[in-house]
């Protein structure tokens, strides 16, 4: 009898709550205040040197976004734009030719699986130093050395293209997760309907082009979703590999400059934050209602 | 019951002999070929209509790619051997190999951040945070797959989404707040950021993985008269350890390569490590077989944490959305 009691108690909504509650609370209070006071912050015209009074603005610093001035904050949206786009497609197609070469039986496949990820496992800060100052460098870069066994002229990589310097160690990290991400995609495939498509006498090319990547579909999603979060906000290879140089500061990097970095505008760096979570905000929900529907399970009746 | 047995693939009995393969691959993942047979499912080692002469190839292709991919990290850890101006010299495999460089980062000098208090702040830092994280993710994953709550679907999509929120657009406001607090420059802000980072993937991941627990195993226990706690410890903990320490592990990678916050809001003491590594630069001097030992030691303990967990670690990425 105690039991069924204790039973009914537990069907209770507020009982059934209670677990989520401490995370669900913590995460409201550590992501969403800070988010309130940024919008309250961008009302408001807000330096710190020299120090003036807070006064309140209005939208005057979402206007100013667009006006001649501010072509900084537009070239930053770009850079992000490119940056992001450029490292998770090319992760993501090298990834899945990664995976794909792994998804077989070969002397030393998991040696080579292990060789393979340890770039995604690296200190992002470790990973834009070792790229600057071993690979890209113009004096002792191993690239340089190496391109100059041909008898080119070395190249000042990281200063001439900076952009497409961190989108390689973006893609050089990058790639291994997305190839992990796809790999258990292709091993979650089911054996019998490929062995069929085989008796059936189907091309190899044809059993992936049909069957494979058709099933790959909500893992290749899941690793642009999740590539893109972690990417679109890169400031630890931007920091160190050119700090910001020209054409490679990214909106993350533009706003800690204008702020907390140097540039003490507060109200102004948070009106940039404000618009870039609005850009985050529209992003998130696509790709989420995307991936929603992979969400399976049952809602309680 | 609210919720049918037998509703995924992999839900109800199948899961067990799932979990015990779980187990199975970590051990057999690292170095030894292939994965004991429990992740692999082909059973030739022909693919579908390959012939002898393209498998050998693709595998040496598969090598190939690894070197190249592996090559920057081989430097690194070459030069790190290296004295001062050889590392700066002409590629070359005839040096003479030292652990000086290993002694020189370590060392301790007055007045400028020691390797020591680096790792033991970040070490804290880690543990603490990713402690507190499972201690709220995992009654959360139970809230979420277990007995599930009403429209549990938009509170995993809320956390989920917290992630897309750019870090620095919080920035500034955390900035304020921790300076209000008295907190600029503590282990503390870091532990309650850090935390807030890695809990909304913690809860994703911990709830595909609870959701592997058999239902009647849990139903038992409930009937047992079993609350919360009674199922958590002897039902659902035991089964899912392979995916919680996974979770754990992922977050602890992610803790401890930040470099972001613990610069920005810990610039007064307390640094960590990879704040240490950089300070390892000089403006003076040849530094690059320094900076690539303090590389490899920064980097050791995450890499090789990572090494051994591989496999584990992308079942729980991979099946947190699609399971």
């Amino acid at each position: 009898m105690a039991e069924v009691k204790r039973n009914s108690v537990f069907h209770q909504p507020w009982r059934r709550r209670l677990p989520l509650l401490p995370a669900l609370i913590f995460t409201v209070l550590v992501t969403q205040v800070p988010f309130l006071m940024s919008i309250w912050y961008s009302l408001t015209n807000w330096k710190i040197v020299p120090p003036t009074p807070r006064t309140f603005v209005g939208l005057e610093n979402y206007t100013k976004l667009f006006s001649d001035t501010e072509k900084f904050f537009r070239e930053a949206a770009v850079v992000t734009v490119t940056m992001t786009v450029s490292a998770v497609l090319i992760s993501l197609v090298l990834g899945t030719l990664f995976a794909v070469l792994l998804d077989r039986k070969f002397f030393g496949q998991g040696f080579v699986r292990t060789l393979l990820i340890t770039p995604f496992l690296l200190m992002p800060v470790v990973a834009g130093l070792i790229w600057k100052l071993q690979m890209f460098n113009a004096l002792y870069g191993v690239l340089n050395w190496f391109i100059g066994l041909f008898g080119a002229d070395p190249i000042e990589f990281v200063g001439q293209h900076p952009t497409a310097s961190i989108v390689t160690v973006l893609v050089w990290q990058w790639t291994p997760f997305m190839m992990l991400i796809m790999l258990a995609g292709l091993q979650s495939q089911p054996t019998d309907v490929l062995e069929a498509a085989k008796v059936d006498g189907a091309s190899a090319w044809g059993v992936f082009r049909q069957l494979t990547l058709r099933h790959l579909r909500p893992y290749y999603e899941l690793g642009m979703l999740l590539g893109t979060i972690y990417i679109v906000q890169a400031f630890d290879h931007v920091a160190v590999m050119t700090g910001g140089g020209p054409g490679s500061t990214n909106i993350p990097f533009f706003v800690y400059k204008r702020s907390i970095g140097g540039g003490w505008l507060f109200g102004r760096a948070s009106a940039y934050s404000i618009v870039v979570v609005l850009a985050a905000l529209v992003i998130a929900n696509l790709s989420l209602r995307l991936v929603s529907g992979l969400l399976e399970g049952e809602d309680v009746v | 019951m609210a919720v049918p047995i037998g509703s995924s693939p992999t839900s109800g009995a199948a899961a067990a002999p799932a979990a015990a393969a779980m187990s199975g691959d970590a051990a057999a993942s690292n170095r030894s070929g292939t994965s004991a047979g429990a992740g692999r499912r082909r059973g030739s080692n022909l693919g579908i209509g390959e012939h002898r002469g393209v498998h050998v190839a693709l595998g040496l292709l598969a090598w190939l790619v690894a070197v190249v991919f592996f090559f920057p990290i081989l430097w690194v850890v070459l030069s790190s051997f290296k004295d001062e101006l050889t590392a700066v010299g002409d590629p070359t495999l005839t040096f003479d190999a030292s652990l000086g460089r290993y002694r020189e980062v370590t060392e301790t000098t007055p007045g400028i951040l020691s390797f020591g208090r680096a790792f033991s702040t970040s070490a804290f830092v880690v543990l603490v945070s990713t402690a507190i994280v499972l201690i709220m993710a995992i009654p959360a994953a139970y809230a979420l797959a277990i007995r599930p709550v009403r429209k549990w679907r938009d509170v995993l999509l809320f956390f989920i989404s917290t992630k897309f929120l750019p870090m620095v657009a919080s920035i500034l406001p955390l900035y304020i707040l921790a300076k209000e607090f008295n907190l600029l420059g503590t282990r503390t802000v870091l532990v309650i950021l850090y935390t807030a980072m890695n809990l909304p993937l913690a809860v994703w991941m911990l709830r595909s993985f609870f959701q592997e627990v058999p239902r009647e195993l849990i139903e038992a226990a409930e009937i047992d008269g079993a609350g919360l706690r009674g199922q958590l410890t002897s039902v659902i903990l035991p089964i899912a350890v392979p995916g919680i320490a996974a979770t754990a592990l992922l977050c602890m990678i992610f803790a401890w390569n930040e470099y972001f916050f613990a610069l920005q809001l810990n610039s007064a003491g307390n640094q960590t490590i990879p704040i240490w590594v950089t300070t390892n630069i000089s403006e003076k001097e040849n530094f690059l077989a320094k900076l690539s030992a303090a590389s490899v030691i920064a980097s050791l303990p995450v890499v090789v944490a990572g090494w051994v967990a591989q496999k584990r670690m992308i079942r729980g990425l991979a099946m947190g959305a699609i399971k």
